[in-house]
């Protein structure tokens, strides 16, 4: 079942989900890309169901664009998983978005972040962050191995780590995974380049 | 502005929508701020502008440590309370502030709406507002004046001085138009054009701030009305950094006083520059 997490590391955040798109007891397909890039230096990492994931992950990717185009600036990391806290709570009311998603990004000032945001519109700045059934062995695994000032390839090793554990203890783990980077030089999908 | 005498005149003989007579014609275009006069020129809006001509004045400099903010008080009358917060100068949010020259009912709903754009923005992104937002939003505002609703535009300049993180410290000037433009020194109300051309010749790029307070008292003293100049009839306010946060200071009447002695600005400001 599904996994998402993310950590921050030395200069640079990283995002990891599966890439499964299930339904019920089917698998649809392995491929399906659950991050999104919401501008140059963002990453949003989503699980939930899998058309309010889709639709809101691109709703707030597309606000990110209009905000760029409209005042010439970049929103913050910070701004951004506010806005999308925002966006949650106002829809909690009505009719809820079942997402939970990990904004990874990197700022100038700030260096990289990560933002954990739930589908009750919590919102926490956190090193680490993980949803989903593979939550569970993400946040062990983390826990336990976890450093701030991790390189990028340790902070791979790590990720590795945690996919080998899903994948042998969790019943119904994902074949594929997803890894992507962001640093000072934007966000990327892991290994290609 | 070749009808300008025609427009002095009583405006009664245009009241009536059937009176076609010539003159009725010719003000067609200004009673409406929505339409154009064949010249191309939207009269209502560019009266505004010349309200804001003899309105107190303001003047902005912006220095390498801060933004100074200049008003002059118009005494109206020595019964009059003087208010103990400023006349011209308004806080907009902790990063933002602006003075004002014009109709003073008419910026305070301006001023009000700057402040809640201000809060709506910190609300929805926990981070301070951008300067130029803040003032494009007010800008939008005032746009919608010269163009919808049949209602007259506002009779406000403004001159927002502000800092944020991606540009620093930060001047604007607005007017009723809609219009607005970034100014390293800039002037609003009577005589601003003999300021902005004094502030054209003495403006230095490297300048501090205690100097742009200095060439702001002596720019003003030199192209305000009266004789002398008092600490009654001056506000000063400062935009800075302290330990890196943003501060608006406002100054007192008494540190006033006693910079305009240190500048030597209050001898009557007879001679020409």
């Amino acid at each position: 079942m599904e996994s998402v997490f993310g950590l921050v590391g030395k200069d640079f955040a990283i995002v990891v989900a599966d890439s499964s798109a299930v339904h019920s007891i089917l698998v649809h397909k392995t491929n399906e890309d659950k991050i999104m890039l919401l501008d140059s230096h963002k990453l949003m990492g989503a699980s939930g169901e899998t058309g309010d994931r889709a639709q809101f992950t691109e709703y707030i990717q597309k606000n990110v664009a209009l905000y760029q185009f409209r005042n010439g600036i970049p929103l913050t990391t910070a701004a951004a998983a506010n806005f999308t806290r925002g966006e949650l709570a106002t829809a909690l009311r009505k009719n809820p978005y079942m997402v939970n998603i990990i904004l990874a990004g990197y700022d100038k000032d700030i260096g990289p972040s990560v933002y954990f945001i739930d589908y009750i519109a919590s919102l926490h700045k956190v090193d680490k962050a993980a949803f989903g059934y593979g939550s569970y062995f993400a946040l062990s695994m983390m826990d336990r191995h976890y450093r701030k000032d991790m390189t990028v390839e340790e902070a791979v090793d790590l990720v590795d780590k945690i996919i080998m554990e899903i994948r042998s203890r969790l019943v119904v783990a994902p074949p594929n995974f997803v890894i992507k980077i962001v640093d000072k030089d934007g966000a990327r999908e892991y290994g290609l380049a | 502005m070749q009808d300008y005498t025609e427009i002095q005149s009583p405006v009664k003989s245009c009241d009536t929508e059937d009176d076609l007579s010539p003159i009725r014609m010719s003000r067609r275009y200004d009673s409406r701020t929505t339409i154009f006069s064949p010249e191309g020129r939207l009269y209502q809006v560019e009266y505004a502008m010349e309200a804001i001509g003899n309105a107190g004045s303001a003047i902005g400099i912006l220095s390498k440590d801060g933004v100074v903010l200049v008003g002059e008080k118009k005494v109206t009358s020595k019964l009059l309370q003087t208010s103990a917060s400023t006349e011209k100068m308004y806080k907009i949010d902790d990063h933002v502030a602006c003075a004002v020259a014009g109709i003073m009912s008419d910026a305070n709903i301006l001023i009000n709406t700057a402040r809640v754009q201000a809060q709506r923005y910190t609300y929805a992104y926990q981070e301070p507002m951008p300067v130029e937002q803040l003032v494009q939003s007010l800008c939008d505002t005032k746009q919608g004046y010269t163009q919808f609703g049949g209602l007259r535009p506002f009779g406000v300049s403004f001159l927002f001085a502000g800092w944020d993180k991606n540009y620093g410290f930060q001047l604007y000037m607005s007017d009723p138009s809609g219009n607005y433009s970034g100014w390293k020194a800039a002037a609003i109300g009577s005589n601003n054009q003999a300021a902005q051309s004094m502030l054209k010749q003495d403006y230095k790029d490297e300048i501090t701030r205690e100097e742009a307070v200095q060439l702001a008292l002596k720019v003003l003293s030199k192209t305000m009305d009266s004789t002398s100049l008092t600490s009654e009839k001056l506000e000063l306010a400062e935009v800075f950094l302290s330990n890196g946060i943003v501060k608006y200071q406002v100054c007192s009447s008494g540190a006033l006083s006693k910079l305009l002695v240190k500048f030597g600005v209050t001898q009557p400001a007879a001679d020409a520059s």
